[in-house]
């Protein structure tokens, strides 16, 4: 089906993602087209995960899979093959994180198969405007996959478009700031600092595209 | 083929001769640009290149709506008037309250277009500088935010007056009907207003690198000077002068007043559009056209002389309007 996931992404999803969000680029050839690579970005709207897989390259789409909450993207019916077959989420079970479920095997596992992963390690949709703290799942994912570089990723104004809570899109501009890859170093502490940093020095970057 | 022959057949001689002539135009730039690096092998040309580049696209987009009539010309309109807007709104001070605000004035928007769609004029008149301007600060007190409410309704302003009211007079001249006298028919008159505006932001560029020494507004636009803003207008004013009559029913003293208050119009609406993008904190108002930047920051003169030039037409020469 991944013929099928590419045309709706390709032909349907980038045109109406271009003309809600302009969707500008900056740093479009820092994105990998091959895996294991983890694309780490903040998260403020649906419009996010739309966003990358509209913008990613096409050479590299079919490896690009956004982790996802279980329980929410799999709840079944049509929102479970939307999730599936055509945004293609690998599913993480946040709600049993903590009961010695070990939820990152699915993300490992895609990534030791090639797969391009994009985390949102805020665990959950945010304001739009700062940034919650990051949960450190993707220091373990790139621990265990070292030779995966991790590509801080800034999405700015998702959240206005479609703000969480929100029914009705609004169209308005979006930029993407693509950094410079980072590799596992062997500190956990230090990894999630130096993402941290990076991920605000491009926050910085971006167009005043918030809210006043 | 013979559908193709008629096409053209069926276009006004002049028109198709200042596309021709705007081709041609182009033409020469890009053999210049492949000659400078042989002049000057040191310099970097690769946003000279792109901004041929994306003139060769808008200037099909344009051409090809205006060989083919009013509905492509206001289609085209309403898409880029939509992204002028979506631009201004999501750079300008907007509150997090305002989100459906901005959708009502994407509704205004296509409203708009609509009373040309329909070719009402009265009422497109009216709309936006009397009732958008009344009921977008009412839905915002129906909201309840008060806070900076007042900035935020002349921004709204701002934004629809300029990337739609405005910018919707071009379309509609393409309604000007053949009975006036016409000698390149509707689409004659929006190709002048085009050439004419973009001639005079490419004449102030020119004369200000050749020449320019002393700046004009040096807070909003420290690389503008007088001399390419007296050499943009000198450059502007003679070629409507000479070559307006060929598009426009004007003559005399219309001629005279469009010479004399389309450059400056022009340049006017650039410094403006500088001075909010050097107030919001941005060089561009998106990436969308490689090497010139935002739709506004190509259209910024265009939405100070397009109503400019509707208004002398209508005043001197329309007597539909």
């Amino acid at each position: 089906m991944l013929w099928f996931r590419r045309l709706v992404l390709v032909l349907i999803a980038r045109p109406i993602a271009r003309i809600f969000t302009g969707a500008d680029i900056v740093g479009r050839e820092r994105l990998p087209l091959k895996g294991p690579a983890i694309l780490v970005a903040n998260h403020a709207s649906h419009v996010d995960t739309i966003l990358m897989l509209t913008l990613y390259p096409s050479r590299g789409l079919d490896r690009v899979r956004p982790a996802a909450a279980a329980d929410y993207f799999l709840r079944g019916g049509l929102i479970s093959w939307f999730s599936n077959t055509i945004i293609g989420i690998v599913p993480v079970a946040r709600d049993k994180a903590g009961t010695g479920v070990d939820v990152l095997a699915p993300v490992r596992e895609a990534l030791k198969a090639g797969d391009i992963v994009l985390i949102f390690p805020e665990g959950t949709r945010g304001d739009g405007e700062a940034m919650s703290d990051l949960k450190s799942g993707v220091a373990r994912l790139a621990a265990d996959v070292p030779e995966a570089p991790v590509i801080p990723i800034w999405l700015q104004g998702a959240g206005r478009v479609l703000p969480k809570g929100g029914f009705v899109p609004v169209p308005m501009n979006c930029t993407v700031l693509v950094g410079e890859p980072l590799h596992w170093q062997g500190d956990r502490a230090a990894f999630m600092t130096e993402l941290r940093d990076r991920l605000e020095d491009l926050h910085a970057k971006a167009p005043p595209q918030r809210w006043a | 083929m013979d559908t193709i022959t008629a096409f053209f057949a069926g276009q006004s001689l002049a028109l198709l001769w200042g596309l021709g002539g705007v081709l041609a135009f182009l033409t020469l730039a890009v053999a210049v640009t492949a000659l400078l690096p042989m002049i000057k092998p040191a310099g970097d040309f690769t946003n000279l290149r792109q901004r041929i580049s994306s003139w060769w696209v808008m200037i099909a987009l344009l051409a090809g709506a205006l060989l083919m009539g009013w509905q492509a010309v206001t289609a085209l309109f309403v898409v880029i008037s939509f992204i002028a807007l979506r631009e201004f709104l999501s750079l300008a001070p907007v509150r997090r309250e305002d989100r459906l605000i901005v959708l009502a004035a994407f509704v205004a928007m296509l409203i708009n277009y609509l009373f040309i769609v329909i070719d009402d004029y009265g009422l497109y008149r009216v709309f936006i500088p009397t009732y958008v301007f009344l009921i977008i600060p009412f839905l915002m007190a129906c909201i309840g935010q008060t806070r900076a409410f007042l900035a935020t309704t002349a921004t709204f302003h701002w934004a629809i007056v300029t990337c739609v009211y405005n910018l919707g007079y071009i379309a509609f001249l393409m309604r000007t009907p053949a009975s006036e006298a016409l000698p390149a028919g509707a689409a004659g008159l929006v190709f002048f207003l085009l050439v004419a505006t973009e001639a005079n932001d490419v004449a102030q560029y020119v004369w200000g690198k050749l020449f320019g020494r002393r700046k004009i507004v040096p807070k909003v636009s420290p690389n503008k000077t007088w001399e390419g803003f007296l050499g943009g207008w000198l450059t502007t004013g003679l070629l409507i002068w000479f070559v307006g009559p060929v598009f426009t029913p004007l003559s005399g003293i219309g001629l005279a007043v469009l010479a004399i208050f389309l450059p400056v119009a022009g340049f006017a609406g650039d410094v403006t559009m500088s001075a909010i993008k050097r107030d919001i904190g941005v060089k561009d108002t998106s990436a969308l056209i490689p090497g010139h930047g935002g739709l506004l920051d190509r259209a910024d003169s265009l939405t100070f002389t397009a109503p400019l030039y509707f208004h002398i037409l209508a005043y001197f020469a329309l007597g539909r309007f």
